[in-house]
C-alpha cells in the first residue's frame, strides 16, 4: 500500500488529466445538448430531422467504438486527432445525445400559457427564450445533467486506452511498477468516488440555486435517486 | 387617478387611428373620447381540426369601447381573445385594429399572412391579461414588470423602474416589489399581471376570465382595481366573463356569443334585464344559478 | 487511401465471431445485472439500519467509479485473493455487477410508484402480504420497469466493447486485431461502429414500442 502512496505524484496528475477530460466533454456535451435540444424544439421540420439524426446516432453510438474509429480508423483518411481531441470528442458527441434529449423534454415540459404570456409581451421570438422558457427549463434540466457528467466522468476511464495518461492509465503503470495490483485500483476506484461525489454536491448547490430563482422551497434531494425514474428516459449511460 | 400614464399620441398615430374609426362608421355607443385604436372582424373563421370555433364572424369595437363578451364556455369568447394576442391564427377573413390588419399585412392592394416583423409591431397596441396570471416565475415582481418595457420598448432601467413601481403602486403593492410571484395570493398575482399588461402601455386591453381562478374572497379586489382602470383610461377593453355584475359596471356593451355567432348584443343594462334571444335567457339564468 | 470491399469481406468472418463473444457477454451480464439489482433494492428494504446503509453506499461506490477499473479489478486483483477467472467470466461479472446498480433503482423506483392507496387497499381486503406482493404490488411495478430495464439491456451492450481492455476478442476486439494485422483499421472499425448503431436504433424502437404498451393503464 504504501508503495501506491508514494506514487501519489503521478496519481495526481492522473487524475487532473481525468477532471480536464471532464470539463471539456461536459462543455462539448452541454453546447450540442443546447444546439440540437433546441433545435428539436423547432418550428421546421430540417432543424427537427436534424435533431432526430444526431439524437439517434450517436445515442446508438458505444462510446470506446467511437473513441478507437477516430483514433484509429480515420487518421487513415487524413483526418489525424490527438489523443485529446478524439477522447473529448467522443465523450462530448455521445453524452450530448443524451443531453440533447434532455434539453428537448425539459423546453417542451415549460407550461405553454409562459410562451404565449411572452408573446402577449410582445418579446422577440429569441427573447422568448432566453428570458423566459429556458431559464425555467434549466430547473428541470439540472438533476438528469448531473447524472450525465457523472457518466461523462465515469467514461474518461476509456481513454487509458487510448494511451492517454488519466488516472486508470496512471494506476496500469503503478501496477506495474510496483505490483500492488489491489493496493493500486482500490485508491483509483476511491479516487473518482470522490470526483464523483464532488460533482454531485456541484450539481446539488445548482439545483438549489436555480429552485431559490423559481421562488420553490429547497427539496430535500438526499432521498431521492440518482437515476432517472422507471419509466422512460432511464438509460442515461454513454 | 389616472392608472396608465397614457402617453399623448404622436400626431402621426392619431391621424392613422381617428379617421380609420369615423370612416368605418363606428356604432354610435360610446362617445369617441380616446386615440385608442377600434377593432373589426371581418369574415373571420376559426377551426381546430375539424371543429369550427368562429364561423365568418363579423363584429367592430369602437375606439375605447369597453365590450363583454358572455355566453356557454366553447362558444369562441376566449378565441376571438388570443386571436386578438396573436396567439392563434385566423383561418379566414381579416382582423383590423384601427385601419391596419392585424392577421395580415399589406402588399400592394393584397393582403398577405402576417410575418413576424408585422405581428410585432401590432402587437405593441395589444396587452392581455390571463385567466392564470401567468407571472413568470424566473423573475420576481419588480422584473415581471420591467423586462419587457426595457428589452421590447428600449426603456432605461431607471424608466422602467420608476413606472413598475408607479403601477405598483396604482394595484396596491408597492410593498410586494421585490416579492416573488410565488409568494404572492392569486388576487395579488393577478393584480401584478394587470400591472404588467399596462406597463406597456398598451391600448387595447384583453381580459381573460381574470377572475376565474381566485379564491371567492380575492375576486373582489381584482374587480375593483379593473373597474378603476376602466373608469380612468381610455383603453379600449374586450373582457370575458362569466361575472355578470362586473360585466355590467365596466362595459358599454354586451355580446352573447353561442357557437361562434353572436346571438344578440346591447348595452348591459337591456341584454340583462331584457334578453329578447331565448338562448340569451337561458345562459343568463344557468349563470346565476351557479 | 479508399474503402476496400474485398478486404471487408475477409475480415467479417472473425467480426461475426467477435458479435457472437459481445452477445454472450452482454445477455449473461444482465441476466447478472437483472438477479443481483433484486437482492441489491430487497437488501435496502430491510429493517436492518446498517444493512441498508451498507447496501446503499456500496451501490452508490459501485456505481458512481468506471466500470473499466472495476473489470481490472476484477481480472487482476481476485486471482491474487485464490479466485482465478477466464477472461469472459470476468467481464460478464463485472458488465453484470455494475448494471445491477442501475437495475436496482429502476425496481425500487418502480415499487415507489405504485400508489399507497394500493397497499391500504391490500390490508383493507386483509390480503396476506405474499399475495399482496405476488398479486398487486408486482403486477403494477412491472408496467413501469420494463422499458427502462430494456433501455439499460441496451446501455449494456454498448459497454460491452470495454471487455477487450481485459483481453476479451468481442466485437471490437476482434476489429482491432483484424486492423493490427494489416494496419488497416478503417474498415474494420467503421463496420463494427456501423453494427453498434444498427443494433441500438433497432433495439430502441423497441424499447419505445414497449414503453407505449405499457404507458396505457
Amino acid at each position: 500500500m504504501s508503495d501506491v502512496l508514494e506514487a501519489y505524484p503521478q496519481l495526481l496528475r492522473g487524475a487532473w488529466i481525468t477532471v480536464q477530460l471532464t470539463v471539456y466533454g461536459s462543455a462539448l456535451a452541454l453546447a450540442l445538448a443546447l444546439a440540437f435540444g433546441l433545435a428539436g424544439t423547432s418550428r421546421h421540420v430540417a432543424l427537427r430531422a436534424l435533431n432526430r439524426v444526431y439524437v439517434e446516432f450517436f445515442r446508438g453510438t458505444a462510446t470506446l467504438v467511437l473513441m478507437y474509429w477516430l483514433f484509429y480508423a480515420l487518421p487513415l483518411v487524413g483526418f489525424r486527432f490527438t489523443p485529446m481531441a478524439a477522447a473529448v470528442l467522443s465523450l462530448g458527441l455521445n453524452v450530448g445525445a443524451y443531453g440533447a434529449e434532455v434539453v428537448r423534454g425539459a423546453l417542451n415540459a415549460v407550461p405553454k400559457a409562459q410562451y404565449e404570456a411572452a408573446i402577449a409581451l410582445n418579446f422577440r421570438p429569441w427573447q422568448r427564450l432566453v428570458r423566459v422558457t429556458l431559464p425555467q427549463a434549466v430547473a428541470l434540466m439540472l438533476p438528469p445533467f448531473g447524472n450525465l457528467i457523472i457518466e461523462l466522468m465515469k467514461g474518461t476511464a476509456l481513454v487509458s486506452l487510448i494511451t492517454i495518461g488519466d488516472l486508470t492509465f496512471r494506476a496500469q503503470q503503478i501496477r506495474a511498477s510496483t505490483g500492488e495490483t489491489t493496493a493500486t485500483f482500490l485508491v483509483i476506484l476511491v479516487m473518482y468516488f470522490v470526483i464523483a461525489q464532488l460533482l454531485q454536491l456541484a450539481v446539488r448547490y445548482a439545483e438549489r440555486r436555480v429552485d431559490r430563482m423559481l421562488g420553490r422551497r429547497p427539496v430535500r434531494r438526499d432521498a431521492l435517486p440518482r437515476t432517472a425514474d422507471a419509466s422512460g428516459a432511464g438509460a442515461v449511460k454513454g | 387617478m389616472p392608472p396608465t400614464d397614457t402617453a399623448p399620441a404622436t400626431p402621426e398615430e392619431s391621424s392613422e387611428n381617428v379617421p380609420a374609426g369615423t370612416a368605418r362608421g363606428a356604432p354610435d355607443v360610446p362617445p369617441q373620447r380616446t386615440d385608442a385604436p377600434g377593432i373589426r372582424f371581418e369574415k373571420v373563421v376559426k377551426r381546430f381540426g375539424r371543429n369550427v370555433v368562429l364561423r365568418e364572424l363579423d363584429f367592430e369595437v369602437a375606439p375605447g369601447e369597453r365590450v363583454t363578451l358572455i355566453g356557454p364556455s366553447g362558444s369562441g369568447k376566449t378565441t376571438i381573445l388570443r386571436l386578438l394576442m396573436t396567439l392563434e391564427k385566423v383561418d379566414g377573413g381579416v382582423i383590423w385594429i384601427g385601419d391596419r390588419p392585424l392577421s395580415h399585412m399589406r402588399r400592394g392592394d393584397r393582403l398577405v399572412p402576417a410575418n413576424e416583423k408585422h405581428l410585432h409591431e401590432m402587437r405593441k397596441q395589444v396587452g392581455m391579461v390571463f385567466q392564470q396570471f401567468n407571472l413568470f416565475p424566473n423573475m420576481n415582481v419588480l422584473r415581471n414588470l420591467t423586462e419587457a418595457p426595457m428589452r421590447v420598448l428600449g426603456l432605461s432601467k431607471d424608466e422602467a423602474v420608476e413606472r413598475a413601481r408607479r403601477l405598483l403602486d396604482m394595484v396596491g403593492l408597492a410593498d410586494k416589489i421585490d416579492a416573488h410571484p410565488s409568494q404572492l395570493s392569486g388576487g395579488q398575482q393577478q393584480r401584478v399581471a394587470i400591472a404588467r399588461a399596462l406597463a406597456m402601455e398598451p391600448k387595447v386591453l384583453l381580459l381573460d376570465e381574470v377572475t376565474s381562478a381566485l379564491d371567492p374572497e380575492l375576486v373582489v379586489g381584482v374587480q375593483d382595481l379593473l373597474r378603476d382602470i376602466a373608469r380612468g383610461s381610455d383603453l379600449t377593453m374586450l373582457c370575458v366573463t362569466h361575472e355578470m355584475g362586473f360585466a355590467r359596471d365596466i362595459s358599454d356593451r354586451v355580446l352573447m356569443f353561442d357557437q361562434g355567432q353572436i346571438v344578440e348584443e346591447g348595452p348591459p343594462e337591456r341584454i340583462f334585464e331584457e334578453p329578447a334571444e331565448q338562448r340569451t335567457r337561458d345562459f343568463l339564468q344557468a349563470v346565476l344559478a351557479s | 487511401m479508399t474503402w476496400d470491399w474485398h478486404y471487408t469481406g475477409e475480415i467479417l468472418p472473425d467480426l461475426l465471431d467477435g458479435l457472437r463473444v459481445t452477445v454472450i457477454a452482454t445477455l449473461l451480464g444482465y441476466l447478472i445485472a437483472l438477479v443481483l439489482g433484486l437482492v441489491w433494492t430487497l437488501l435496502r428494504r430491510t429493517p436492518s439500519r446498517i444493512v441498508n446503509q451498507t447496501v446503499r453506499w456500496v451501490v452508490e461506490f459501485i456505481r458512481s467509479t468506471p466500470l473499466l477499473v472495476q473489470l481490472f479489478f476484477i481480472f487482476y486483483v481476485l486471482p491474487g485473493w485464490g479466485l482465478t477467472l477466464g477472461a469472459l467470466t470476468a467481464g460478464v461479472i463485472g458488465l453484470g455487477l455494475h448494471y445491477s446498480t442501475y437495475t436496482s433503482e429502476v425496481y425500487r423506483a418502480g415499487i415507489a410508484d405504485v400508489p399507497r392507496g394500493q397497499w391500504e387497499a391490500c390490508t383493507a381486503l386483509n390480503l396476506p402480504r405474499r399475495r399482496a406482493w405476488q398479486d398487486v404490488i408486482l403486477p403494477q411495478a412491472v408496467r413501469k420497469v420494463v422499458p427502462a430495464l430494456g433501455n439499460y439491456l441496451i446501455a449494456m451492450f454498448k459497454d460491452s466493447p470495454m471487455l477487450l481492455a481485459i483481453n476479451v476478442v468481442e466485437l471490437l476486439g476482434a476489429a482491432y486485431h483484424a486492423g493490427a494485422e494489416t494496419l488497416r483499421y478503417l474498415e474494420p472499425i467503421t463496420v463494427v461502429g456501423v453494427l453498434f448503431v444498427i443494433v441500438s436504433v433497432l433495439s430502441s424502437i423497441v424499447v419505445r414500442r414497449l414503453e407505449a404498451r405499457y404507458a396505457t393503464h
